[in-house]
């Protein structure tokens, strides 16, 4: 591949991206990382120019910092769990 | 559950008689009688819920909480580069210096501005006081008239009370059954004396968008000022200040996603807008809003309208998913629900409901595992019908009975869901207890009734 970006480093940013968002204490934070995360890799599916896939490719690693980080802060100032996350206990 | 019951009944009680005395009858009283809410605890009436845990929020029309993408951006400001944005002589400051400009660039971005012509202020508030009072006092010698509408938010309303009180004229438009002004309308109110419109772009309460490209070419064609308050649809649609003849615009932090207590005002070069400043001092930010601009709070603005420009397609698609889902299951399950507010010129994310025959306080207790608000968070405090409601001419009863479920970049599906049936079961249970719904099913059309004084 000529974008310097391989499909395994795609799929494994991804599954990172995902195992990460999985750590947010917010219930609504949480969602939210994970269906964007998945959305954006779907949206960006057909992506082909090197240079696109490049910029996407360096976007996400930069959100994968910003969501280890947040995740941390979050986990530092936990709430109690909202009414709906109680309803499946 | 009996001791909650308890509680809570009568004030349901009371609340009923005080909506029903002042019209001075004595028929609810009675049929209330009839039916005494007894300790046996029938399940329909029961509001006992099994359900524990922090409610779900449903009042993004109030504030936003912080995207952590935002608070990401500007913690090294509240860690790390603590200088001083207008000290000149180090490298403190000339770091602040350089956040904040680059903020100014993210937030003129949005809306197609010169990065100039964005000025930080504390809040909407403050953008609203500067630009009314601002430009109303600035022109006073040769224009005092100053017009706006019903249905603004209060601290424009305020505002222009207090230019009223130095002796200003002022035209507060009406506005139709759908919360839209009539141009025709604002056209015949405009005179050689006016120097200022200020209509809002989306309503906090019921979500109506007006429309402000035509008064923004009406205004400029009558070369008269217009600002609009854009606290609520910042963010949300595609906003264009030169397309739309914008000449002040009030923009607000935490209803983007951003922090609290910090905003901007858009105040146009060419043709330029002149306002008197309202807080005197260091003349910062042009000499318009004087004091230190708040650093991390002004990064995480620019940081938040940035992030809602790359998000806005993607947002306003889930908004309308969300509304079209919840608004769907409202109308399969229960009548009488009628939305307040124009339904095709509105925001998505914002739904203002009156339930015919409930007193939405009642629900609103009822429903306390979601955060609702029946209008304003001004006005949350007290129990009289939303004034925006009145101005679009909605009956006292049901304006009473009014609901805003505000939707978020962050609402789940689980949660509308959740959010509907807990509404349509409340509302079943409470016109379950209603006299008036009872006489509705058999017939009755209430609006007929002479109710006989005493």
């Amino acid at each position: 591949m000529s974008s310097g970006v391989s499909k395994t480093q795609i799929l494994s940013m991804y599954k990172l991206l995902m195992r990460e968002s999985q750590k947010f204490a917010n219930y609504n934070f949480r969602s939210y990382a994970l269906r964007r995360v998945r959305d954006a890799f779907k949206e960006n599916k057909s992506l082909s120019e090197p240079k696109a896939i490049k910029k996407e490719f360096e976007y996400a690693k930069e959100n994968l910092n910003i969501i280890r980080r947040q995740a941390a802060i979050g986990d530092m100032y936990r709430t109690e769990k909202l009414v709906i996350e109680n309803l499946n206990q | 559950m009996f001791r909650l019951a308890n509680k809570i009944i009568p004030a349901i009680n009371k609340a009923l008689l005080q909506r029903s005395s002042s019209k001075g009858n004595g028929i609810v009283v009675l049929l209330q009688a009839q039916r005494p809410f007894s300790d046996k605890g029938n399940e329909q009436f029961s509001i006992k819920t099994e359900d524990y845990g922090r409610p779900l929020y449903f009042d993004a029309q109030a504030t936003t909480p912080m995207d952590p993408r935002v608070l990401d951006a500007m913690m090294p400001y509240f860690v790390s580069y603590y200088g001083n944005p207008h000290s000149r002589t180090h490298a403190y400051g000339w770091e602040s210096e350089a956040a904040v400009e680059k903020a100014r660039e993210q937030v003129a971005s949005l809306i197609g501005a010169d990065p100039k012509e964005i000025i930080f202020t504390s809040g909407a508030t403050e953008s609203n006081n500067i630009s009314v009072k601002g430009v109303a006092r600035f022109y006073a010698p040769r224009k005092k008239h100053v017009v706006t509408t019903q249905i603004e938010h209060k601290c424009v309303l305020d505002s222009c009370r207090a230019l009223e009180g130095e002796g200003f004229k002022i035209t507060y438009l009406p506005v139709g059954p759908n919360g839209i002004i009539d141009l025709k309308e604002l056209e015949s109110a405009l005179t050689p004396e006016t120097s200022l419109v200020s209509i809002m772009m989306v309503n906090n309460e019921i979500g109506v968008k007006q429309p402000v490209a035509e008064i923004g070419a009406l205004c400029r064609s009558k070369k008269v000022f217009f600002h609009t308050d854009a606290a609520q649809a910042m963010g949300k649609m595609p906003i264009d200040v030169n397309k739309m003849n914008i000449d002040l615009m009030s923009i607000s932090g935490h209803k983007v996603y951003g922090p609290k207590g910090v905003g901007a005002l858009y105040i146009r070069r060419r043709p330029r807008v002149r306002v008197e400043p309202i807080q005197s001092g260091g003349g910062q930010e042009r000499g318009m809003r004087s004091g230190t601009v708040p650093t991390p709070l002004v990064v995480g603005l620019g940081a938040a309208c940035e992030l809602s420009g790359r998000e806005m397609a993607y947002d306003h698609a889930r908004m309308e998913k969300l509304s079209q889902r919840f608004l769907d299951k409202i109308s399969s399950k229960l009548t009488h629900v009628i939305r307040n507010g124009d339904p095709i010129h509105t925001y998505p994310g914002c739904i203002n409901l009156s339930f015919a025959y409930v007193e939405g306080e009642s629900l609103l207790m009822a429903l306390k595992d979601i955060a609702l608000s029946s209008g304003s968070a001004c006005t949350s405090a007290s129990l009289e019908p939303s004034y925006v409601l009145r101005a679009i001419g909605t009956d006292e009863d049901l304006a009473h009975s009014s609901i805003r479920f505000g939707f978020g970049r962050f609402t789940t599906v689980e949660e509308v869901d959740y959010t509907a049936e807990k509404t349509i079961k409340h509302v079943e249970r409470l016109r379950e207890m209603s006299p008036l719904w009872e006489m509705v099913q058999e017939g009755v059309d209430i609006k007929t009734i002479q109710w006989s004084q005493h």
